[in-house]
């Protein structure tokens, strides 16, 4: 299976698209509820980034299966500015945004696997990836 | 059986025996049972799952409207399970944060550590007592030839930032022996590094003072210091040991005055930091005059027992609870 999909983020109600595909991707998959809500709350998470800083760009969903061990992963990418000082942002406490608990650190978190590219004026992706149990 | 299907037995029990009895004792469980939660972690929409999964059990006809309710409990939950994941990751930090400033504290007390030097004609006594972990007070002796040196120091500020310059003081100290025997020449040059390597909104007060026993005279120099006293026994008076001067770093050309004091037999001259003379009781601050009086009450007695007295009484004045880091220093010529 590498059925992509992939949703425009361009305002806010892309985000809830987003959210929808990731929810029924999830489902399919077979992950629970608690999971479920996981990943739609990291895709809201990461749709909002791009909503709010970058502008638009785009969500994509797509279910992995790595030697039989089956997954979801969210990839999240966009041309706006980038970032400049990565190691802040996956700091808690830093947030632009008021958040509680939120932005990438909580993503990170909620997920199990995490990683994020980013260059200046180029723009960014992020990837991350939740197992099946 | 996992530990999470241990939980969830437990809390299919005392959910079924709650629904039946509805009793106090089975709540006071429930709220037993959210500690054991909070032991192994687990997150709030993790509870509202375990929920719904026990609910579905016990009540397969739940109705819909009802289980579909309990989703959106669960989605609406996620935020909460956010800000607790942060919480335990912030406390985390925070516990190695803090072991990491004991670690720090505990070495400060090592660098800075002076030995009280013997001397035989003066009788000497110390208390240096931080108000928090770090100490922002300093002092030192120094025995050259047959000279004794002394230098009181204060930050203006607390905290480990104080406890770092603090030390950088002490290193610049150790690397200037020659100057060290004339006080405002020592204070213009500890003045040049401070105003070098400390940010501009961190300022230094310094004491410092030699003793030579030949002449029996005590040269001193002050950089904006809490003044100290001088005891003249002959009279039996306290005065203020007054030592003008600008403090630390404020600007790199400052010079200082030199002052010298004669010290007959009985003479003290009595060093100290403001954390001495502003304790607040709750009355207000203290006075000058009470640190003197506190002094005199203990006077007869060896320079060590006069500041631990001092200190004990002005301890128990503001309740055991040091505002800031205190100091005290007394020298008496025995011969």
């Amino acid at each position: 299976m590498d059925i992509q999909s992939c949703v425009e983020v361009r305002n806010e109600w892309d985000i809830v698209s987003a959210r929808q595909l990731g929810r029924n991707m999830a489902k399919e998959l077979g992950f629970g509820n608690v999971d479920q809500a996981r990943i739609t709350t990291a895709i809201s998470e990461l749709a909002r980034n791009i909503y709010l800083y970058a502008g638009r760009g785009k969500i994509c969903i797509e279910p992995i299966d790595q030697l039989g061990r089956k997954g979801l992963r969210i990839v999240a990418l966009d041309n706006g500015p980038g970032i400049r000082e990565i190691r802040k942002v996956m700091e808690d406490g830093y947030t632009t945004s008021g958040g509680l608990g939120a932005g990438l650190p909580g993503v990170k978190r909620l997920m199990d696997e995490f990683s994020i590219e980013s260059t200046v004026d180029v723009g960014t992706e992020i990837s991350a990836t939740k197992w099946l149990r | 059986m996992t530990a999470k299907d241990a939980l969830t037995e437990r809390y299919q029990d005392l959910l079924s025996v709650y629904l039946k009895a509805k009793t106090e004792t089975t709540l006071y469980k429930g709220q037993q049972f959210s500690r054991k939660l909070l032991e192994q972690q687990i997150s709030p929409e993790d509870l509202v799952s375990l929920h719904i999964q026990v609910m579905d059990e016990l009540f397969p006809d739940m109705s819909e409207e009802m289980r579909d309710s309990f989703d959106f409990l669960l989605e609406a939950m996620i935020g909460y399970g956010f800000a607790y994941r942060e919480h335990q990751s912030l406390r985390d930090k925070q516990q190695q944060l803090e072991s990491e400033i004991e670690v720090a504290a505990s070495m400060q007390q090592t660098l800075l550590l002076s030995d009280v030097p013997e001397f035989e004609q003066l009788d000497i006594g110390v208390v240096s007592v931080p108000a928090k972990k770090m100490n922002g007070d300093y002092y030192n002796f120094v025995k050259s030839g047959n000279s004794l040196s002394v230098a009181v120091a204060d930050i203006i500020g607390k905290g480990i930032p104080a406890a770092l310059c603090m030390s950088m003081i002490k290193y610049a100290m150790d690397s200037l022996p020659e100057e060290q025997m004339k006080p405002h020449l020592l204070l213009e040059n500890l003045n040049r590094v401070v105003e070098q390597n400390v940010h501009s909104n961190m300022f230094i007060t310094m004491f410092h003072g030699v003793y030579e026993p030949e002449s029996h005279k005590f040269y001193y120099a002050g950089a904006g210091h809490e003044p100290g006293f001088f005891y003249h026994a002959k009279e039996d008076e306290f005065q203020d040991l007054i030592a003008k001067g600008l403090v630390l770093g404020v600007s790199r050309t400052t010079t200082y005055h030199p002052y010298e004091k004669m010290i007959e037999v009985g003479d003290m001259v009595i060093l100290l930091s403001d954390g001495v003379t502003e304790c607040r009781t709750s009355k207000g601050f203290i006075e000058r005059e009470e640190v003197v009086s506190l002094i005199r009450k203990y006077m007869d007695l060896p320079s060590q027992k006069i500041v631990e007295n001092v200190f004990q009484e002005l301890d128990r004045l503001q309740g055991f609870e040091l505002r800031d880091d205190f100091t005290l220093i007394i020298l008496k010529r025995l011969v």
